[in-house]
């Protein structure tokens, strides 16, 4: 047989086949098939369209209406009861409202709904976050969503694998984020398009899950189909208390074959700020000089989990925001919220002058809860900062890790993190 | 399928909060995202562009989000077919779901101006832009996206399989 990566290995269980090669076009069965708030309304209108009566499995497809609520205002909310109609007529057991919304790639790999070796696809383009638990997933759009729900498949071409290979220590305030704004800053936003981004070496496999989401995650932003990064020990502590299936760990073979390998000296990478208007925009945080903002977003499917929150709270602990710099945190889904305050962050971040939104997508994309005026700059650990992204056309946001959006918020600039806690 | 039209000429990285920005997500209605297409990137675009008409654009078009309210907001506008050195794959594949031609050429962009009328063999992937009178050749489309197109999209070809 063919020696296979992890995302072959995974697409040939899923299609019924022993092997596949990239480029082959499959239709595989899905284990999840996700949609939200804003992509759902036009697949379950498709779904209804065509006639269909009954979704494939109510355990499998998952609705989360993240985006704009708490509903922002009546459009958003006519969007959301059509989720919550079809959640009810369909009997779904995946829907989440009111109080236990979270954001939707933040809350899936939190409660066990997905797990190592799925393939996932979500009408959401950061849909590929749950490749740091060994699954294949994928962002597809909504016409592909509602044929997902009908017939529990869909086609697919098998993608080419780039390898980036991860070396030496992690430098001091680098998470993973600052992995992937660095290899998408090398790599550009289309560097990887089609293909699936899969992460190795030491520094990897000892990555905490929450930074592991937050570089999966942002795959797409180099135009990839998926990022994957092989389960192991620290998976596997993650998974087992919640996986609400069986589970299955792949590993690509040795041998595998890969359109591209590309290595990195993690010693050589400092935190980096994505500049406007494209997460390629890449600098240190050390070279960039005197840039004031006026507001700073910890939160998103990116970095709005409890590791970020903690390292904001430890930058934020005993100190202010900046005046006149609006400091929003969003924890993304309820548990990180109830662990936030129970380890003492809320107290932390109010005393720091922070918002704290419930959770929600929000200002993420420009949906509510902290929009931008022309002229006004935020530092986001969000993954987009395309032009538009938080509010006017003529605003801008730099995207960060935890640590520097903490610090830039006390400073009233952007900001290195030992600018602060050396003082 | 022959298609002609002025063409609207845009850079590379179109992503689809300048297609469609998010403010306006929350609707679904084809109509009103219609009137806000392109609107981050060239705010005239929707009161000025008729139907028929082409977009040409550098690499990477589409990338971002995977809201197919971008194709349908183009389709909507009245735009015929897109043109792009490469298209972002959630787009490309939304494109083909719901019915929004697009083509893959590496010449065109470079050799098109903004306001040329282009012409469009669909079915042999012929671009010809009338203005400076220069024929192209899209990248050909895979089999397996043609009988989908053939079928009259995703769901359509769903149902031609009886899986209902
Ligand atoms: S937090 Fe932002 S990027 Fe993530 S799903 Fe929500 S809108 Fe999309």
């Amino acid at each position: 047989m063919r020696p296979m990566t992890i995302t072959e290995k995974i697409f040939a269980k899923h299609a019924g086949v022993k092997e596949v090669t990239p480029g082959d076009l499959v239709n595989a069965k899905v284990d999840i098939a996700l949609g939200n708030d804003i992509t759902a309304p036009i697949a379950i209108h498709e779904f209804k369209r065509i006639g269909a009566k009954k979704v494939f499995n109510k355990n499998k497809v998952v609705l989360v209406p993240d985006h704009f609520t708490p509903n922002k205002d009546i459009k958003s909310a006519e969007q959301c009861k059509v989720l919550r109609e079809f959640a009810i007529e369909q009997k779904l057991t995946h829907y989440y409202d009111g109080g236990e919304v979270g954001v939707e790639h933040a809350l899936l790999p939190e409660k066990g709904v997905v797990v190592p070796g799925d393939l996932v696809i979500g009408a959401d383009s950061h849909t590929c976050t749950y490749g740091a638990l060994g699954a294949f997933s994928t962002g597809v759009g909504s016409t592909d969503l509602a044929a997902a729900m009908v017939t529990g498949e869909l086609w697919f071409k098998v993608p080419e694998s780039i390898k980036f290979v991860f070396k030496g220590k992690l430098n001091k305030w680098v998470s993973g984020k600052d992995l992937i704004l660095h290899v998408i800053g090398d790599i550009g936003v289309d560097g990887a398009l089609y293909k699936a981004m899969e992460f190795t070496g030491k520094p990897i496999e000892n990555l905490s899950m929450d930074s592991r989401l937050a570089m999966c995650n942002m795959a797409i932003e180099a135009g990839a189909k998926s990022g994957i990064i092989a389960p192991d020990a620290i998976t596997e502590a993650y998974v087992a208390k919640r996986a609400e299936r069986a589970y299955k760990f792949y590993a690509s073979d040795p041998d595998a074959q890969y359109s591209e390998v590309r290595e990195y000296d993690c010693s050589k990478i400092e935190p980096k700020v994505a500049f406007p208007h494209l997460p390629e925009n890449t600098k240190n945080v050390s070279d960039v000089k005197k840039l004031k903002i006026d507001q700073v977003v910890i939160g998103s499917c990116t970095n709005g989990r409890l590791e970020d929150l903690q390292i904001a709270a430890k930058i934020l602990k005993g100190r202010k925001a900046a005046k006149y710099v609006r400091l929003i945190v969003i924890p993304a889904t309820p548990f990180i919220y109830n662990e936030a305050m129970k380890l003492g962050y809320f107290d932390i971040f109010l005393k720091a002058g922070a918002v704290i939104s419930p959770p929600t997508c929000g200002p993420c994309l420009g949906g509510h809860m902290g929009i931008l005026a022309a002229g006004e700059r935020a530092v986001a650990t969000t993954n987009r900062n395309f032009v538009g992204r938080m509010g006017d056309v003529k605003s801008e946001v730099y995207l960060t890790n935890p640590a520097v959006a903490a610090a830039s918020a006390i400073l009233g600039r952007i900001a290195h993190p030992d600018e602060v806690m050396k003082k | 399928m022959k298609l002609k039209g002025k063409v609207w000429k845009y850079g590379a990285d179109i992503d689809t909060d300048k297609i469609i920005p998010a403010r306006y997500l929350n609707t679904s209605d084809p109509k009103e995202l219609a009137k806000h297409c392109m609107e981050d990137e060239d705010p005239t675009f929707a009161s000025k562009v008729e139907a028929g008409d082409i977009i040409v654009a550098d690499k990477n078009f589409g990338c971002g989000s995977s809201r197919e309210h971008a194709p349908i907001a183009i389709k909507a506008s009245g735009v015929s077919c897109v043109i792009a050195k490469s298209f972002a794959r959630i787009f490309y594949r939304n494109s083909f779901n719901m019915g929004l031609s697009i083509l893959e050429s590496e010449e065109v962009f470079d050799a098109t101006d903004n306001g040329d009328i282009v012409e469009i063999d669909m079915d042999k992937g012929e671009i010809l832009n009338v203005t400076k009178n220069k024929l192209f050749t899209a990248r050909p489309i895979p089999p397996f996206m043609q009988e989908l197109i053939k079928a009259g999209g995703l769901m359509e070809s769903i149902k031609k399989r009886g899986v209902l």
